[in-house]
């Protein structure tokens, strides 16, 4: 069985009489990588606050280790963060940022020297001991507040979008690295982001949060071929969502068109929600398509081309290695397994 | 030369305020009534040495308890909601806006030995106490007057620690006492400084304060030069000649704490 390491239960957050967090219920399993992926303002930063001990709940406890933390301070949990906003001691070099927490911890100077090596190599930051904060760029400082908390070795670590200021080819360096790190040092790690490729390509286990309520929890490729609902369809990769009818088991109505798929137990004529991935609608003769439509866009995307097709009253989003030219008239097909059925969001957004 | 012609009002302020007065008190205090020149006038500062250690003792007393003071309180405020803040420092900042002899007559009706404190100790048959014509009031009529000053700059400095930096102590193990001795006092190092300062210089050239509440016994430097100029022992030369050694003092003392200061405040 695997081990809970940190339990959320019932969380509610009022900030100034409006819910922030609506009931979260969150299980972190020990060792694993978790993300907690969402819009902005969706309440991931108040979460992981919860756990760090910096924001009190409305109502709710928290578990670490089956035991009830819920009132311990900070300053006593085996838990570190990575700041959203970095938070960097700026009376502080590089050096003594980095060791602040061994030092609190009073671990000999040895020791310390030779982890806070070992954590400014892991960062890539060697020769910066001296430098002070203010003299570093944003994507520096936040391998600082990175190398900060991780040279504590905690037992969970909290990151608040780390990489968020870095450019595309250090943050792939980066998540490489944390992702590295994690397995390594066998710490739990939960990570935010609003970035859904990051989510899915670091995490063990993702969150899909909306609006304080947790909207789906699983493995990423859980998360991507089965979404809950139109929501984390919409939020994990782009997709085409569609009005439709569930006729019956196995066969719905859309676009004017009557379609086979694979999902059931739906209720009779039940409204729904068809969401279809952009990479899986297939480009045919206009003669030999189900569907047909009118090209109004084309973009190059590098790997593929994005086209807008306008078809039956919907934009459609279709991705293809090959492109049709705009104005043209195709016939698009799409397999029953590509056709996921979603019931409506009771609280459209 | 945009600068330069910026500058003129500057400088004819300077000449009028800072350097005429200035060079009149070094004139002063190096001549005679009759205007030969003489060291005369220091010299007879000798007489009044006791009175000047007073001074400086009670001030350097009088900032260390403001300091002392001032840190939790400017603490705060610094850590309360924008809004309050404002109402926080208008309350701090309220009696300096009535005439300091008012405010120092008014702790003499409390201190007296028939005063409001020793009446309301009365009525639980405890006392009458000491409490005014002493050293002890002279002190706190300093402190009473002069905390502002301090409170003022160590709240402009504490009011820019971000409370992410307090949150990121805690987070990596900072219990309260450590997050003072480790966070806020090295980032309030400037305003502490400056506090310091603004506390020290006009509590060592203090004066009506140590008259009105210490009864005559504890007179300090400021009542002695007061009295050259205006009193009944009339010699503006004497007067300039305590006023400058004064100053002199005060800038020594100054820069030694300045030099001090950039390690001291880290602890
Ligand atoms: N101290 C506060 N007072 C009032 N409202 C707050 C406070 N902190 C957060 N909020 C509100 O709570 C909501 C959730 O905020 P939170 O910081 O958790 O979002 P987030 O998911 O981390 O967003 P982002 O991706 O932009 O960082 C937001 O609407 C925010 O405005
Ligand atoms: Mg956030």
């Amino acid at each position: 069985m695997e081990n809970i390491i940190i339990s959320l239960k019932n969380a509610i957050v009022d900030f100034d009489g409006e819910q922030i967090l609506k009931n979260i219920n969150l299980d972190i399993i020990d060792k694993q990588f978790v993300t907690l992926l969402g819009p902005s303002g969706c309440g991931k930063t108040t979460t992981l606050r919860i756990i760090g001990g910096f924001q009190q709940m409305k109502s709710g406890s928290l578990y670490f280790n089956n035991k009830d933390i819920t009132k311990l301070p900070p300053h006593k949990r085996q838990v570190n963060t990575v700041f959203q906003k970095y938070a960097l001691f700026p009376h502080l070099n590089i050096y003594d940022n980095i060791a602040f927490g061994l030092k609190i911890k009073r671990l000999s100077d040895k020791e310390i020297k030779s982890r806070v090596q070992q954590t400014l190599e892991l960062v890539n930051l060697i020769g910066f001991e001296k430098r002070s904060v203010q003299s570093l760029s944003g994507g520096q400082q936040q391998r600082v507040a990175i190398a900060r908390a991780l040279v504590n070795r905690p037992k969970v670590l909290l990151l608040d979008e780390p990489l968020g200021a870095l450019d595309l080819k250090l943050r792939k360096g980066m998540q490489i690295e944390l992702k590295n790190i994690q397995q390594e040092l066998e710490i739990t790690f939960i990570y935010v982001t609003h970035d859904q490729e990051e989510a899915l390509t670091m995490s063990d286990t993702v969150v899909v949060m909306n609006d304080g309520i947790i909207q789906q929890i699983g493995t990423p490729i859980d998360i991507y071929n089965e979404p809950k609902n139109a929501f984390v369809a919409d939020f994990i990769g782009d997709s085409n969502i569609i009005d439709g009818i569930m006729r019956k088991d196995f066969l719905v109505d859309f676009a004017g068109n009557s379609f086979t798929c694979v999902d059931s137990g739906f209720e009779k004529d039940e409204l729904v929600d068809v969401v279809i991935r952009p990479e899986d609608i297939k480009i045919v003769p206009q003669a030999q398509g189900k569907l047909t439509g009118v090209v109004e866009s084309v973009i190059f995307k590098g790997v593929h081309y994005e086209m807008m097709v306008e078809s039956s009253g919907y934009e459609w989003k279709i991705q293809s290695t090959l492109h049709e030219n705009v104005g043209s008239l195709i016939g698009m097909n799409i397999e029953p397994m590509d056709i996921h059925i979603m019931h409506k969001m009771e609280d459209k957004l | 030369m945009k600068s330069k012609i910026l500058s003129i009002p500057y400088i004819i302020w300077m000449i009028i305020f800072t350097v005429i007065p200035l060079g009149l008190v070094i004139f002063f205090a190096f001549t005679t009534q009759s205007g030969e020149f003489t060291f005369s006038n220091i010299v007879a500062m000798n007489d009044y040495l006791d009175v000047l250690f007073r001074s400086i003792e009670f001030s350097v007393i009088a900032t260390i308890i403001c300091l002392i003071l001032g840190l939790p309180v400017s603490y705060l405020i610094s850590r309360l909601a924008r809004g309050k803040q404002g109402t926080m420092l208008m309350i701090v900042i309220l009696p300096m806006w009535i005439n300091f002899l008012l405010r120092t007559y008014a702790w003499m009706t409390l201190l007296e030995e028939n005063g409001l404190i020793n009446r309301f100790l009365g009525l639980f048959n405890v006392g009458p106490f000491n409490l005014i014509n002493n050293s002890g009031a002279v002190i706190l009529g300093m402190i009473y007057n002069y905390i502002p000053f301090m409170i003022l700059p160590l709240y402009s400095v504490m009011t820019k620690i971000d409370e992410s930096v307090v949150e990121a102590a805690q987070d990596l193990g900072c219990s309260g006492f450590h997050i003072i001795t480790r966070i806020i006092l090295p980032l309030s190092k400037q305003g502490i400084s400056t506090g310091i300062i603004t506390v020290f210089v006009p509590s060592v050239s203090t004066f009506i304060i140590s008259r009105m509440l210490g009864g005559g016994t504890n007179d300090l430097i400021g009542d002695i030069i007061e009295s050259q100029f205006l009193g009944n022992s009339y010699n503006p030369h004497l007067g300039s000649a305590m006023a400058l050694v004064l100053m002199v003092i005060v800038i020594l003392i100054m820069s030694l704490f300045n030099q001090f200061g950039s390690e001291e405040a880290v602890i």
